[in-house]
């Protein structure tokens, strides 16, 4: 059988996940990907990853195409597939459960491990628990936590089948905001500087970018530092943020709430800077140092940038 | 415009729950229970659109055991106008409760559907999405604004890159991020009001959906324990820790 991954991608950009995608699908059946929306035959072109035979492009009239429209089509192509999987994205949770629901399948969502092709591991209670399903559904729709997965490297050309464009749908796209800043994907870096409300202000949260690119690294935030405004929503970590799992995770002024903790408990290496030491995120670093983020920041960056 | 918001009753995001040791699930014996917090956020959108006389009545729906009458009373002291229960102990699956809750708006007819982006408990963020395709409106996940403009909604959803803001025609279905207001915490007389607002309770079996789970749970199990490491004393040990992290991540990739 085969399995139709869904690729990732925004404001025509293809995004990191995707590669990820094509691991977590690896083994199961012949994989064929789907690029949908404005530009997708230029995204296509990026999109040769190994593993995959073919790739279904259906351009679109917007940038990130609506849930509708794209389900539309999905439920079209589904009749060929054991599996579809997307990623646990603002793309992929905003399309899958809705697909699900149309061909009625239960879907499994956020999954961290593909165990067996009907067998799935998923985080429940902000990471506190996993839950180990099976299910006979005759298609398996899923989302995937691509963080947890490595990129699967690009492959040789594969054929190109163009498919009918997406129909557009009933919602209209007013203004995309994309972020300022210009640091790497925070799902996918294997360095995230992450800051909280310690912080204080829009001014002083700037330092802790300087830091992330002094370290090569994306910068993250708590909620409480979003919410501030001393970070823009998609930093955010967490139960209801991004879910990082990078190589090193350094948590600077950020208590480790359990809802934080949820979003990076997956890193490697996980470094503390906090005045408390009994900040639960001290009691998870695998090292710490006490003490005020004020002085220390500007001494880290003045460290890294000369090296 | 008539609006029906969701709420559900799940274990206090600030209960740090566990897992059973026998792996058939989490323990949740005496763990404070109180209404999702996205689900919060949901009901206070729709009780300020009332307020602003956009909406004319706000019907609030939870389903769940007999104890989820606690999370309608909340919702019902927070401003909304009449309740009702779907009663059932069994833990339904998020496609079940949808079509459940298609029932409802067939029944109800509201002009929008307001739910929270994802339950605290199961992390799911399914229903709001599976009811907009069953029902075929169009849907706005993640919200962070919402306003009211004739016949449509403006929206602006939190996404992987930034923000979004979209309009789409009514009836929609719109899920709530917490950045879309501050909930409002129900003053004691509204409270004492709310038990004489109607509350009407109707059994799952009744509307004719099948309700069983079609995954298996084989074993609910905790996360790897994380081990605390050393304190350092300064900012150069520091440093040199991880610029020996910082050199076997380059030497990986
Ligand atoms: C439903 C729900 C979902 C949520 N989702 C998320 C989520 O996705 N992500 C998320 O992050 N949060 C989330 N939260 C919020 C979460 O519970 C915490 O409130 C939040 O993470 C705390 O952020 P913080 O660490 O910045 O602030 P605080 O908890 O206030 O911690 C500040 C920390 O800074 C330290 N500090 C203070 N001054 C200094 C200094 N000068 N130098 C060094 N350290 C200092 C303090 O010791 C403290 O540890 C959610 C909450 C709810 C209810």
């Amino acid at each position: 059988m085969s399995v139709l991954i869904l690729a990732d991608h925004d404001l025509g950009q293809l995004s990191p996940s995707t590669a990820r995608l094509v691991t977590a699908a690896q083994g199961l059946g012949d994989l064929h990907l789907l690029v949908a929306g404005q530009g997708a035959s230029a995204l296509a072109a990026a999109a040769h990853f190994a593993g995959v035979s073919k790739i279904l492009v259906a351009e679109g009239p917007d940038a990130l195409p609506t849930a509708d429209s794209l389900r539309a089509a999905l439920v079209a192509l589904a009749p060929g597939y054991s599996h579809i999987i997307a990623a646990s994205s603002s793309l992929g949770r905003d399309v899958i459960p809705g697909l699900a629901a149309r061909l009625g399948v239960m879907p499994v969502t956020d999954v961290v491990e593909i165990v067996a092709p009907n067998r799935f591991v998923r985080p429940i209670y902000a990471g506190n628990a996993f839950e180990h399903l099976s299910s006979s559904e005759p298609l398996h729709i899923l989302t995937v936590r691509t963080s947890v997965f490595t990129p699967a490297p690009l492959g040789a050309a594969v054929p190109v089948e163009t498919l009918a464009p997406l129909a557009p749908g009933r919602v209209t796209t007013l203004r995309a905001e994309r972020s300022a800043g210009d640091f790497p994907d925070l799902t996918s870096a294997a360095v995230v500087v992450s800051g909280g409300i310690a912080f204080g202000s829009v001014e002083k949260f700037a330092a802790l970018g300087d830091l992330a690119t002094a370290l090569g690294g994306a910068v993250g935030a708590t909620r409480a530092a979003v919410d501030a405004g001393y970070a823009p929503n998609d930093w955010q970590v967490g139960q209801t943020g991004k879910i990082v799992a990078p190589d090193l995770y350094i948590g600077i002024g950020v208590s480790g709430a359990l809802q934080h903790l949820a979003g990076m408990q997956g890193a490697k290496r996980i470094v503390a800077i906090n005045t408390d030491p009994e900040a639960p995120l001290v009691k998870v670093a695998d090292y710490a140092l006490i003490g005020d983020l004020v002085e220390i920041v500007p001494q880290l960056i003045a460290a890294f940038r000369k090296a | 415009m008539k609006i029906l918001v969701t709420a559900k009753r799940v274990v206090d995001h600030a209960v740090r729950i566990r897992v059973r040791p026998d792996g058939t699930g989490v323990d949740k014996t005496n763990a404070r229970m109180s209404m999702n917090p996205f689900d919060r956020h949901a009901v206070e959108a729709a009780v300020a659109l009332k307020e602003a006389g956009r909406a004319s009545e706000v019907v609030v729906l939870s389903i769940g055991p007999k104890a989820a009458t606690d999370v309608i009373l909340t919702a019902l002291a927070m401003g909304a106008d009449r309740g009702v229960l779907i009663e059932t102990d069994a833990a339904l699956e998020t496609l079940a409760i949808a079509r459940l809750l298609a029932k409802v708006v067939a029944e109800e007819q509201p002009d929008l559907v307001l739910l929270g982006k994802q339950a605290v408990d199961d992390d799911a963020s399914h229903v709001g999405q599976m009811l907009a395709a069953l029902l075929d409106w169009p849907q706005a996940t993640f919200a962070s604004a919402l306003s009211v403009d004739g016949a449509a909604l403006e929206v602006t959803r939190e996404v992987d890159f930034g923000r979004l803001t979209q309009r789409l025609p009514l009836p929609a279905v719109v899920t709530a991020d917490l950045r879309l207001n501050t909930p409002r915490n129900a003053a004691l007389p509204m409270v004492m009001k709310a038990r004489q607002k109607p509350l009407a309770v109707r059994a799952a079996a009744e509307f004719g959906v099948d309700l069983a789970p079609r995954l298996i749970i084989e074993k609910v199990t905790p996360p790897a324990e994380r081990q605390q490491g050393p304190i350092l004393q300064s900012v150069d040990e520091l440093v040199a820790r991880l610029r020996a992290d910082l050199a076997s991540i380059e030497g990986m990739t």
